[in-house]
C-alpha cells in the first residue's frame, strides 16, 4: 500500500504549512529519510525527508500551495501500485487544540444505532404505572406530552391526574360517608376497570333488533365541530356505556314506586347512633337499614333474587347484595356476600369498608362481582325518585330516594289527621321478563314493611 | 473544622489511628523513608519507626501477602498499592485469601486487612498509572471496597475501615488528592459502611458517581441548574456493598438516573448498578438508565489530547444528563 507524505506540524501552534519546492520528481525513485521537499511556513523553512523508501507515485499538492497541517501531500509506493481514491482518514499527529467533545460519548453510548419505533406512542413504566393506578386510558386521555416525540412523561401524566381531581367541584357533603354521596342513578359494572373478567353471561340472546347495521347501533358522527369541545372517552366511561346500553336492550325496564315511613328508623338512628360509634369506631349511617330490608325482600319474594337464563330462571341460593358507590368520574358497584347473614353493624361495617376501598380504587376484582340484586342511593343527590337501570344479570334494582319531611295522612282510630314524617321513594326497576307487576309489588311492598316497622 | 486536601486528610488519619492503636502498621513500596509517592505517609516512619512503617521490596503479592500474614496475628496493618495498577500480582492473594478466610474457616478467622491504592487517570500516568480496578474487586463477596470522593469521607472511611474485621480494599482517585479541598472535623468521626451520600437534591434526574466523577458530576449539575434541570447527586462512597436503598429512593423521586464512572464502560460497576435499578426499580423509571464511562479501550492513553478523549468529565456529563432529561 502506498506510503502517504504528511504536511508536518513545524511548530507547536503551527496550523499550515506551504509548499516551497518539491526536491523529487514524480516518478522518481526516493530513498527513506532522503529530502523529499521543502516547506515554508511563518515560524520555520524546513526540509521534509521522505517517509519510505520507493518512486514518487504522485504528488497531491504543488509547489507554493498552502494546506492545513495533516493533509496528504503526495504518495510513495512501487510504480504501478494503486492509489487510494482519496486520502486515509488514519489520524496523524494533529495540532494543539483539545479536541471538541465527540458526539459518541453522550447519552447513547458508543456507536449504537438503533432504530426507533416512529409513530408510536413510547410509555415507561412509570407512566404506564400511573395510568393503571387512577384508571387512566392512555390512547384516549388528553394528556399532553412534553417528552421527546411527544412523549408523555412522569410529569405530564402527574400534572394530567392533578387536573383530573381539581375538576369535578365537590359538593360540601363531607360529613357524609363516601356511598352515600351523590350519584346518578345509572348503574354499571366496570370490571375492565379492576381487571376482574365480564360477569358470566347467564342473560338473554342477543336481542333481535331491527335495526339497519348488524352490530349494535353506532352512535351517529358528531356534528362537525362547530361547537363545543370533544372530552376523549376513558375507560371507565366506555364500559358504563356499554353497560347500559346493553342493560337496556336485553330487560324490559319498568319502574314501581312506593314510599316508606322512616320515622322509626330516623328515630332508631338518632338513638343508637353514638353508642355505635363508640362501639364499632365507625358511623351509622341509613344503608344498612335498607340492604337489611332488602334483604328481607328478596327471602319474602325469592323471584327477586334471580337472573334470567335461556334455560329458566335461575333462583340463586345465596343473597349477595351491590351497593352502587359513586367515584370522581364514574361508578363501581361492589358487592356485600351473603347479606342475609350479616347483622346490622355487619353490614354497615361492609358497606363502609366496601366504599372507602372503591374510593381508592382498592377493591379486588372478586369484590365487584356476583351481586344478585342491587341497591342504588341517589336520594343523597336530592332525587325523590328515579328509573334505574337494572345491573345485569340481577332482575331488579333498588332505587332509594331522598329522606324528606312531608305532611302525610295518618289514621288513628278511623281519624285522619296530617303529620310530619320523614317519607322515603323507593323506586324498584324490575326485568319484566322475570316479574310481574304484582310480584314485584309484592316485594317492594315486603321492604316498605320492614323499614315502617323497624325495632 | 479544618479545610484539608485529601492527601492531608489521609495523612493526617493515619497519625492519629496509629497513636491510637499500636496495632496498626503500614507497609508497602516508598511508603518509610520516601514518605511515600505522593506523599500520603509522610513523616510516619519518623514518629513510628521502621517497624511499624515497612518499606517493601517491589512485590505487590507479598506486600499484601504479608498483610494477610499480619492481619491474622493480631496486627491490623494498612497495605499499600503504589498505584492501582500493580494490583493484579496480589489478585489471587487478595480474592482467594483475604476474603475467603472468615468463610473458610467458619468464622475462626478473620483478615482485617486495609488495602490502600491510589486510581484513576487525568494526571498523563498513561498506561500504569491510570487504571480504575474497582469493577474486578467490587465482584468478591467478603471484600469491601471504599471509594471516598471528598476528604472528609477519606478520614471518617478510613478510620471505619481500620475498625471492620474483613480486608477493606480502599481506593484513592490520585488526581483528586490535591485538587480537591474540603472540610474535615476535628474530631474522630465514623462514616457507616455502605451508606452513600446524596451531596445534592433534585428532582429531575438522579447522577451517580465516585471518585473524580463525583466532582465532575457536581460541576455539571450545577451548570445544568442555569438551565432548569435539577438534578441529584450522589456519591456512593462505597462500592461494595452498594447503597441500594439510596439509590431506588432516589430513582423513585427523579426516574431518570445517569450513572458516572471514569472505569471502562463494559463490565463496569455502571452495569451492576443499572441492574439492580432495573430489577428493582422499574415501574419508577422513566427513561432508560445512562451510563457515562470510559471507552472499552485497553489503557488511558498517555497522550493529552488521547487522555481527553477517554476521561469522562462534567461537558459530557452534563450532555448526557440533559439529552435524558428531555426523553
Amino acid at each position: 500500500m502506498a506510503t502517504e507524505v504528511i504536511m508536518p506540524q513545524l511548530g507547536e501552534s503551527v496550523v499550515e504549512g506551504t509548499i516551497g519546492r518539491w526536491l523529487v520528481a514524480e516518478g522518481e525513485e526516493v530513498k527513506q529519510y532522503q529530502p523529499l521537499l521543502e516547506v515554508v511556513t511563518d515560524k520555520v523553512d524546513a526540509e521534509v525527508p521522505a517517509p519510505a523508501s520507493g518512486v514518487l507515485l504522485k504528488i497531491l499538492v504543488p509547489e507554493g500551495q498552502t494546506v492545513a497541517v495533516g493533509t496528504v501531500l503526495a504518495y510513495i509506493g512501487q510504480p504501478g501500485e494503486a492509489l487510494p481514491k482519496r486520502p486515509d482518514s488514519v489520524p496523524t499527529s494533529r495540532p494543539g487544540p483539545e479536541p471538541k467533545v465527540t458526539k459518541k460519548t453522550t447519552a447513547r453510548g458508543d456507536g449504537r444505532e438503533r432504530g426507533k419505533p416512529q409513530g408510536r406512542r413510547r410509555i415507561t413504566p412509570v407512566v404506564a404505572r400511573i395510568a393503571a393506578e387512577h384508571g387512566i386510558d392512555l390512547n384516549t386521555a388528553p394528556i399532553q406530552g412534553t417528552g421527546r416525540g411527544g412523549r408523555i412523561t412522569k410529569k405530564d401524566i402527574l400534572a394530567y391526574v392533578e387536573r383530573m381531581k381539581a375538576a369535578p367541584a365537590r359538593e360540601a357533603v363531607e360529613e357524609l360517608p363516601p356511598w352515600e354521596q351523590p350519584g346518578t342513578g345509572e348503574l354499571f359494572r366496570p370490571t375492565e376497570e379492576v381487571g376482574a373478567p365480564p360477569p358470566p353471561e347467564q342473560a338473554a340472546p342477543p336481542p333481535p333488533l331491527p335495526s339497519p347495521s348488524p352490530e349494535r347501533a353506532a352512535p351517529s358522527p358528531p356534528p362537525p365541530s362547530s361547537a363545543g369541545e370533544v372530552i376523549p372517552l376513558t375507560r371507565m366511561r366506555k364500559a358504563i356505556a356499554e353497560h347500559m346500553v346493553h342493560s337496556k336492550r336485553t330487560a324490559p325496564h319498568v319502574t314501581t314506586v312506593m314510599e316508606a315511613d322512616m320515622s322509626r328508623i330516623v328515630a332508631y338512628r338518632e338513638r343508637w347512633q353514638a353508642e355505635f360509634r363508640r362501639r364499632e369506631g365507625i358511623r351509622l349511617t341509613f344503608t344498612p337499614f335498607f340492604v337489611r330490608a332488602v334483604v328481607e325482600g328478596l327471602k319474602a319474594v325469592p323471584q327477586v333474587n334471580s337472573s334470567f337464563t335461556d334455560d329458566g330462571i335461575l333462583l340463586h341460593r345465596q343473597i349477595h347484595i351491590g351497593i352502587a358507590v359513586a367515584l370522581e368520574d364514574g361508578l363501581i358497584v361492589p358487592v356485600i356476600r351473603d347479606a342475609d347473614r350479616l347483622s346490622l353493624s355487619g353490614l354497615q361495617r361492609a358497606v363502609t369498608d366496601l366504599a372507602e376501598r372503591a374510593r381508592s380504587k382498592q377493591l379486588r376484582p372478586d369484590e365487584v362481582q356476583g351481586a344478585t340484586f342491587t341497591i342504588t342511593n341517589h336520594g343523597v343527590s336530592g332525587s325523590l325518585f328515579a328509573t334505574p337501570i337494572i345491573n345485569q344479570p340481577n332482575v331488579g334494582i333498588l332505587g332509594i330516594g331522598a329522606i324528606q319531611k312531608r305532611p302525610v295522612v295518618v289514621t288513628v282510630e278511623g281519624v285522619d289527621s296530617i303529620a310530619i314524617k320523614p317519607m322515603c321513594y323507593l323506586s324498584f326497576t324490575f326485568d319484566h321478563r322475570v316479574l310481574d307487576g304484582a310480584v314485584a309489588d309484592r316485594f317492594l311492598a315486603k321492604v316498605v314493611e320492614v323499614l315502617e316497622h323497624w325495632s | 473544622m479544618a479545610v484539608k486536601t485529601i492527601i492531608q486528610a489521609l495523612r493526617d488519619t493515619m497519625f492519629e489511628e496509629m497513636r491510637r492503636d499500636e496495632r496498626i502498621v503500614v507497609l508497602g513500596e516508598d511508603v518509610g523513608v520516601r514518605g511515600g509517592v505522593f506523599r500520603a505517609t509522610q513523616g510516619l516512619i519518623e514518629e513510628f519507626g521502621p517497624e511499624r512503617v515497612i518499606d517493601a521490596p517491589l512485590a505487590e503479592l507479598s506486600i499484601v501477602a504479608v498483610g494477610i500474614g499480619l492481619a491474622f496475628n493480631g496486627m491490623r496493618p494498612i497495605a499499600e498499592i503504589q498505584f492501582a495498577d500493580f494490583i493484579h500480582p496480589a489478585f489471587n492473594q487478595i480474592v482467594n485469601e483475604a476474603a475467603r478466610v472468615r468463610y473458610r474457616s467458619n468464622g475462626d478467622w478473620t483478615c482485617p486487612l486495609v488495602i490502600r491504592t491510589p486510581y484513576g487517570g487525568g494526571i498523563s500516568g498513561g498506561l500504569y498509572h491510570s487504571q480504575s480496578v474497582e469493577a474486578f474487586f467490587a465482584h468478591v463477596p467478603g471484600l469491601y471496597v471504599f471509594a471516598p470522593s471528598t476528604p472528609a469521607d477519606m478520614a471518617g472511611m478510613l478510620r471505619t475501615a481500620l475498625r471492620l474485621e474483613d480486608p477493606v480494599l480502599f481506593l484513592e482517585h490520585k488526581k483528586t488528592y490535591r485538587l480537591i479541598k474540603g472540610e474535615v472535623p476535628e474530631e474522630p468521626f465514623l462514616v457507616p459502611v455502605g451508606k452513600a451520600r446524596v451531596a445534592r437534591q433534585g428532582d429531575d434526574v438522579t447522577v451517580i458517581a465516585y471518585g473524580l466523577m463525583f466532582h465532575e458530576a457536581m460541576k455539571a449539575a450545577e451548570e445544568l441548574e442555569g438551565e432548569g434541570i435539577r438534578v441529584e447527586v450522589i456519591d456512593l462512597r462505597t462500592l461494595h456493598p452498594l447503597d441500594k436503598e439510596t439509590i431506588l429512593r432516589s430513582v423513585e423521586k427523579t426516574g431518570k438516573v445517569v450513572i458516572v464512572h471514569e472505569d471502562n464502560r463494559t463490565g463496569g460497576l455502571g452495569g451492576e448498578i443499572a441492574a439492580i435499578i432495573a430489577e428493582e426499580a422499574f415501574e419508577w423509571l422513566d427513561g432508560p438508565i445512562v451510563r457515562v464511562a470510559g471507552p472499552d479501550i485497553p489503557a488511558v492513553p498517555y497522550s493529552r489530547p488521547m487522555e481527553h478523549f477517554f476521561m469522562p468529565n462534567a461537558a459530557k456529563i452534563a450532555a448526557a444528563i440533559r439529552d435524558l432529561a428531555a426523553y
